[in-house]
């Protein structure tokens, strides 16, 4: 009796066995990528709009200087020069207020219109009237709703002037018309969707009215971005006929794609998966400098941080050789200044070190010999979790002793943002391709009451420095480039020794590829990922 | 006499139409309370968790202008409760809002998330009770044999084996290492191309469309996170079957089964299992309606576009709209299943069922 029920469920067991095995059995072999398709995996959740005077984080940002065009764009050779792009020549008047474009003749769009100096008008004043996130990028050369259709305007069909409030220095300039907010969008196309007045901005948000060397064909939020070849595009047309973004978060993941070759390109690879890749002979990786940078900030509203002994003995209880090593390995290198290498003015000295000794003589000197209490507010994500903790060790072989506070991305951010923290361990990317983009919120604080309208991260930590905010306010509008730069190293000496600011490293984008993959190089900053030159063989 | 019988008859059916009709009034303002309380408890801990929703606008570069001005559009300025009214009337216009991530509108954004889900999560059933039911009654007609003893080390595993190792894991060897099933994504990407998406239900869609070569693609990402989630979901459904079985075979009316000298496999299929499945399919509708809630870590391995990452990365960045749009389908469907299942329950078990 017992064996009938018995074979009852061998049958119903072996059936499903057999009917898995077959299913399975007949499942196609993964194939590898096709040969004109670049596949990309990327994080793509911080990506929020493809319109150019909105888009400011993530891969619809880093996709910009692929799908449109800018007055100067950087160089494909290096990535840190500005190029004309749709520009053919440009020059400043004699007072350095007026910046006149010619623009190159004969340039189409995508959509087949052609290229005016009234489009590029047109989207500069359009950024400005929308005023999303990066439009400050533009007027802070004093543009606004009311003025910009006089100061920035078409004077012919192919020219074009700007007229600044100061006498900038014109690297400055230059340099911000390279961003992603100087984007070239096409005025009749996006005109056409215009809905009660709002300049396209809602059709746009995930539309395309570019000319660069590749279009947006689709996007799907936190599932897809796909490009494919603009063959009305004016230079050189892409090598490849299609990228294709897709979401995978988890590193492991992108690691197991790439070496099935389901992807080519694997840009969120955790040091440890690196380590592996590095490996694999048939997969190479390509690390750029980046403009981020780390670092650790002390709030001066909490007393004893606010006291310069503190400060400086803090810096000498952090072990970045040793974080270099390990955490940051392969993603950082260590950097005690806040604007990153390849920017004008950069600095390569880093005094600080592993110091107990020293730190422990400093901490007596601010009253504090056997050391405080404090906390510290970190993301509960590598590698600001490694970094903490590292820090954590370290502080208390001083007596320093930190409660580290964990918490979402979003979450440490809106309590950095309202100033409420100790201590806190983030980091900074540059807006735009320029020194003072760093300076202007790491050395600039004009306001340091609750109230402020400027809220840089200078005020986040409370830092009232009248001073070097005037010394910053100088360097953006010294027109002779290497005086500039020496006025930024300047700065950055006294920064190092007085700010409340430990600077850790500065981060290295590693992006894994497959062998066949020709020409893949990321860009320093955003928006200069050159997909267009990539191939396969 | 007739005349006394007939207004009787008549009253008994007015009357059993009036407790039909406030049966149904009650499950309504049921329905209603139950749809406020989830909405006020959401919307209250949206505002109280300590993340600003303008920075998922914004970001973190913005000036102090744009981020003033866009706290205002977005209402933020206003009291709780009006901000909570103004969502409500809302909603009740049909209008669940815009999503602040995806700049879509919820509806689309869930209409595009939850197929992707459910196509999961129905496979993942169809595995779990197509399997757990059999092993359960299994285990419990051997019980404390080894049949019995494997099935509870599979099913202690199932649940204490973090999800996301297994997935790496099957994926390590099922994907990486033999061949046997597409990796991650719900597809090949030369298909991204070729297939457009009707339903959302993308194994339906490449069907109808007679896109075989699509299909199987499809089937072959699939096989292995629902697999994974039918595992899961096995181990609970195949404890729970023995349970309700041991409970059956314990009672007088198999004894006399037996002693009627019906066939073993009559008793436990026919009597045995048939009254243990009345508790067991509210078992399953509950367990099929967690895994419609999506399932983070799965889809976070599998890089799977569904409503579980959607609604978890929304309430990162309180993305409150797409939380609570999120929400009001999670909840539908907790209570469409509920439902399902007490249906189930009056057709299954006569005693139930209202003369």
């Amino acid at each position: 009796m017992a064996n009938s029920s018995h074979q009852v469920i061998g049958c119903l067991l072996g059936g499903t066995a057999l009917a898995l095995v077959l299913g399975l059995g007949a499942l196609p072999l993964a194939a590898a990528t096709p040969k004109d398709t670049l596949v990309i995996a990327d994080k793509l959740d911080s990506s929020i709009t493809m319109d150019p005077a909105e888009v400011f984080e993530g891969t619809s940002a880093e996709v910009m200087g692929d799908i449109y065009d800018r007055l100067v764009r950087f160089s494909e050779k290096d990535p840190s020069r500005p190029v004309n792009d749709l520009a053919k020549s440009w020059s400043v008047s004699p007072d350095g207020r007026t910046y006149s474009f010619e623009l190159k003749p004969g340039i189409k769009f995508a959509s087949g219109n052609p290229v005016t100096a009234e489009d590029v008008a047109w989207s500069l004043q359009r950024a400005i009237i929308l005023d999303k996130s990066p439009a400050f990028i533009l007027s802070q050369f004093g543009f606004t709703k009311d003025n910009v259709a006089q100061m920035i305007k078409a004077t012919g069909p192919l020219s074009l002037t700007m007229t600044t409030d100061k006498n900038y220095a014109p690297s400055f300039v230059i340099n911000c018309l390279t961003a992603n907010v100087a984007c070239v969008v096409d005025k009749k196309l996006v005109l056409a969707h215009e809905d009660k007045g709002d300049l396209g901005y809602g059709w746009l948000k995930t539309n395309y009215a570019g000319s660069g060397p590749l279009k947006l064909r689709e996007w799907r939020t936190n599932e897809v971005i796909m490009l494919e070849r603009n063959d009305n595009y004016y230079g050189r047309k892409s090598l490849l006929g299609r990228v294709i973004f897709r979401h995978v978060n988890e590193s492991a993941t992108q690691r197991l794609l790439l070496e099935k070759g389901d992807i080519d390109v694997a840009l969120g690879l955790a040091p440890q998966d690196l380590d592996a890749v590095a490996k694999e002979p048939a997969l190479k990786t390509t690390a750029t400098p980046l403009g981020s940078v780390f670092y650790i900030g002390l709030n001066q509203k909490n007393p004893q941080l606010a006291k310069p002994e503190v400060r400086e003995a803090m810096k000498w209880l952090v072990d970045y050789s040793a974080m270099e090593a390990t955490i940051m390995n392969h993603i950082g290198v260590v950097q005690q200044n806040f604007l990153p290498n390849g920017l004008l003015g950069s600095s390569n000295v880093n005094p600080y070190k592993l110091d107990v000794a020293k730190a422990k003589a400093l901490l007596a000197k601010a009253g504090y010999p056997n050391g405080f209490k404090v906390t510290m507010d970190v993301r509960s994500s590598q590698p600001y979790q490694g970094i903490a903790e590292a820090f954590q060790q370290t502080a208390r072989r001083a007596g320093v002793d930190i409660e580290i506070l964990p918490g979402d991305g979003k979450q440490v951010l809106t309590k950095y943002r309202a100033r409420k923290h100790d201590i806190l361990v983030y980091n900074w990317d540059v807006d735009y391709w320029d020194p003072h983009t760093n300076a202007d919120t790491f050395a600039r604080n004009p306001d340091n009451s609750d109230t402020a309208k400027s809220k840089p991260l200078a005020w986040r930590n409370a830092w009232d420095i009248p001073e070097m905010t005037r010394k910053a306010d100088a360097a953006v509008l010294e027109r002779d480039a290497k005086k500039r730069a020496a006025m930024y190293k300047d700065i950055q000496n006294d920064f190092r020794k007085t700010s409340p600011f430990i600077m850790l490293f500065q981060t290295i984008g590693v992006a894994a590829v497959r062998g066949n993959v020709d020409g893949f190089k990321l860009g320093p900053s955003t928006g200069s990922t050159y997909l267009f030159n990539v191939s396969k063989h | 006499m007739t005349d006394q019988a007939g207004a009787f008859q008549a009253g008994r059916a007015a009357r059993s139409r009036l407790r039909l009709l406030r049966a149904a009034g009650s499950f309504l303002g049921v329905l209603v309370l139950t749809y406020l309380g989830l909405l006020a408890v959401t919307f209250v801990i949206g505002r109280v968790i300590p993340i600003d929703p303008v920075l998922s606008v914004v970001g973190d570069r913005a000036p102090e202008a744009v981020v003033a001005r866009v706290r205002e559009e977005m209402g933020l300025n206003k009291p709780i409760w009006e901000q909570f009214w103004l969502y409500i009337s809302r909603i009740a216009r049909g209008d669940l809002g815009m999503s602040l991530l995806t700049s879509n509108p919820v509806l689309k954004d869930i209409k595009r998330a939850f197929p992707a889900t459910m196509e999961l999560a129905t496979a993942g059933t169809i595995i779990g009770a197509g399997a757990g039911v059999p092993l359960g009654v299994w285990a419990a007609v051997r019980r404390g044999r080894w049949v019995d003893q494997v099935m509870r080390v599979v099913g202690l595993f199932g649940y204490s084996v973090p999800i996301f190792w297994l997935g790496l894991m099957g994926l390590l060897l099922f994907y990486a290492r033999l061949d046997w099933v597409g990796g991650p994504g719900r597809m090949d990407v030369a298909y991204e191309y070729t297939l457009t998406p009707v339903t959302g239900l993308l194994l339906l869609d490449s069907a109808r469309a007679g896109q075989w070569d699509a299909f199987r693609n499809l089937l072959s990402h699939l096989v292995l996170p629902a697999t994974l989630l039918g595992y899961v979901s096995l181990a609970y459904i195949s404890r729970m079957t023995r349970s309700f079985m041991l409970n059956e075979l314990s009672q007088e009316y198999i004894v006399a089964a037996r002693a009627k000298g019906l066939s073993e496999a009559r008793i436990i299929w026919r009597h045995a299992l048939r009254n243990a499945m009345v508790p067991l399919v509210t078992v399953i509708a509950l367990s099929y309606a967690g895994l419609l809630e999506g399932s983070v870590l799965t889809e976070t391995v599998f890089a799977w576009p569904g409503l579980g990452l959607y609604i978890t990365n929304a309430l990162q960045n309180a993305d409150m709209n797409a939380v609570l749009g999120g929400t009001i389908v999670v909840g539908s469907i907790f209570i469409g299943l509920n439902l399902l299942s007490d249906v189930l329950y009056r057709t299954l078990d006569p005693r139930t069922r209202e003369r």
